[in-house]
């Protein structure tokens, strides 16, 4: 008996035992179209749309609650800027708390985007001698002072040339944004980031029914899945709607100041003109939107 | 003549290199040095609208404490500085703001306890208490203003709500309590150490 080895029946056979394979596994329509999902950027306005009333619907199945998924774009003439006062944050981590739930972040594994670092007065801003496990009874503690690190919205950021796949991109007003669905978890972002800022989800993802922040942007704190990267986005769902990113709200001290740097009368350009400035690691040429200040 | 010429040359070459590198350099900086930072230009800003539109929270009064006057209209005032002992015993105890020159009357009104006093002698009322503060903190009033100092809630880009100095700062003992911290993030050895846990329900 003659065998058919031509490329055709091949193409066919292979074609055939792939479709067999998906039907097998069960797999529906809508786990078919988000797998060949293209990249969130290459995506129309009705594609995105339809995107986001599939996940509205899988998070009510999955978690029991209603959920806004926005995907609101960038505001025109507009640049995020951050400031945060050296000389005031007491380094009571109320704001990496704050962040947690808002941004929806695993509480186990524990991922938080925010490191409050102590460091020692007398050696200044030197992260080798920083610690960021301390707990006395009380903040601040003598002799020392607090820099908290999370990413740091660099303008020539080094995390999206990285990426092999362009998950990630800087948006038109200055945030880094990761397309979760489009990251395959290869953690070149992290490494190429110098700030530690980025996060990687070895687990899947636990976060509390009851503490599910349901106010959500496609970008930002929608819940992810184990073997994804994420990173702080100012809040995104919450600064494109004008709000303060949630970090500013909750500092009991005032040393978290945001504001639009293309706006003469906001807050960052008072601090940019008028105040003692410093970015992390300058000589990287990272170009920080994130500025710590000395407010006295 | 003829060593003149020749020692010519190489100056016009140099002028002309020179002219070229201006040219070059003067090319460059009209198309801006790095296109991304541009906050600096003038065409890119823009005024975002209501932002002196600012709400201030009702300041911090003690309940069944004011009005003052519920009580001090039946007392004959007495400008003598003294330190209290049957009433507001309280405040005398925890009172730290330059408490070696400073007393009560010196920010309260002495006929209209219910409002405090300038410097001037000018009456003011508790809701705008920070410019009593200013009197001192000038620097500090500055920076509030603008929203550098202190805490501003609300919108970037809108209607914003501020909090008054006596917010924090208790007026009585101004410096800021210690607080205590959130617990610090798990260490990497707990994490894969919880993750045995799960397997053998044992304790160390």
């Amino acid at each position: 008996m003659k065998q058919n080895k031509s490329r055709r029946s091949f193409l066919k056979n292979i074609s055939l035992a792939s479709l067999a394979t998906l039907t097998a596994t069960g797999c529906n329509m809508k786990e078919l179209e988000e797998f060949f999902q293209r990249n969130f950027r290459t995506l129309s306005d009705k594609e995105k749309e339809d995107i986001i009333r599939n996940l509205e619907q899988k998070y009510i199945e999955k978690y029991n609650k209603e959920f806004q998924v926005s995907a609101e774009p960038a505001m025109e003439q507009v640049e995020f800027a951050y400031g945060l006062d050296l000389s005031r944050c007491i380094g009571c981590r109320k704001c990496v708390y704050a962040c947690v739930g808002e941004n929806n972040q695993s509480r186990s594994p524990q991922i938080h985007w925010i490191q409050v670092l102590q460091m020692e007065k007398e050696k200044g801003v030197d992260f080798a001698h920083s610690d960021v496990h301390y707990n006395p009874e009380k903040v601040p503690e003598k002799g020392h002072f607090y820099l908290p690190v999370a990413c740091q919205q660099c303008r020539t950021p080094q995390c999206t040339t990285v990426c092999p796949v362009k998950a990630t991109w800087q948006e038109p007003d200055g945030i880094v944004v990761i397309d979760y669905n489009w990251c395959i978890g290869c953690r070149y972002c992290m490494a190429a980031c110098p700030y530690g800022a980025r996060h990687f989800n070895w687990g899947e993802p636990e976060i509390p029914e009851e503490e599910l922040n349901t106010d959500m942007h496609y970008l930002g704190n929608r819940p992810r899945v184990k073997g994804v990267v994420e990173k702080c986005t100012f809040c995104i769902q919450r600064v494109r709607k004008g709000k303060y990113p949630s970090c500013v709200e909750i500092c009991p001290v005032g040393a978290r100041k945001f504001g639009n740097l293309l706006d003469p009368e906001s807050e960052i350009r008072y601090i940019l003109e008028n105040k003692r400035v410093l970015v992390l690691k300058e000589e990287l040429n990272t170009q920080p939107r994130f500025y710590y200040f000395f407010g006295v | 003549m003829k060593l003149k010429k020749n020692q010519n040359g190489p100056l016009l070459l140099m002028v002309l290199g020179l002219f070229i590198f201006w040219y070059s350099c003067s090319n460059q900086s009209s198309d801006a040095d790095n296109p991304e930072i541009n906050y600096s230009t003038e065409q890119s800003t823009v005024k975002t609208a209501n932002i002196t539109e600012i709400a201030v929270e009702a300041p911090p009064l003690t309940d069944g404490i004011f009005p003052c006057n519920d009580c001090h209209s039946e007392i004959e005032p007495n400008p003598d500085r003294r330190e209290l002992v049957d009433m507001h015993d309280d405040i005398t105890a925890m009172f730290n703001h330059d408490s070696k020159n400073r007393w009560c009357l010196d920010c309260h009104d002495l006929n209209n306890r219910d409002s405090l006093r300038l410097a001037s002698g000018q009456l003011l009322d508790f809701k705008e208490s920070y410019k009593l503060c200013g009197q001192c903190h000038g620097l500090k009033l500055r920076d509030w203003k603008v929203g550098v100092h202190g805490k501003r809630t609300g919108e970037w880009n809108g209607k914003k709500e501020y909090l008054l100095c006596v917010h924090c700062h208790n007026p009585h003992a101004p410096k800021f309590e210690p607080l205590t911290p959130e617990p610090p993030p798990v260490m990497q050895e707990s994490i894969s150490y919880m993750n045995l846990k799960v397997n053998d329900d044992e304790t160390e």
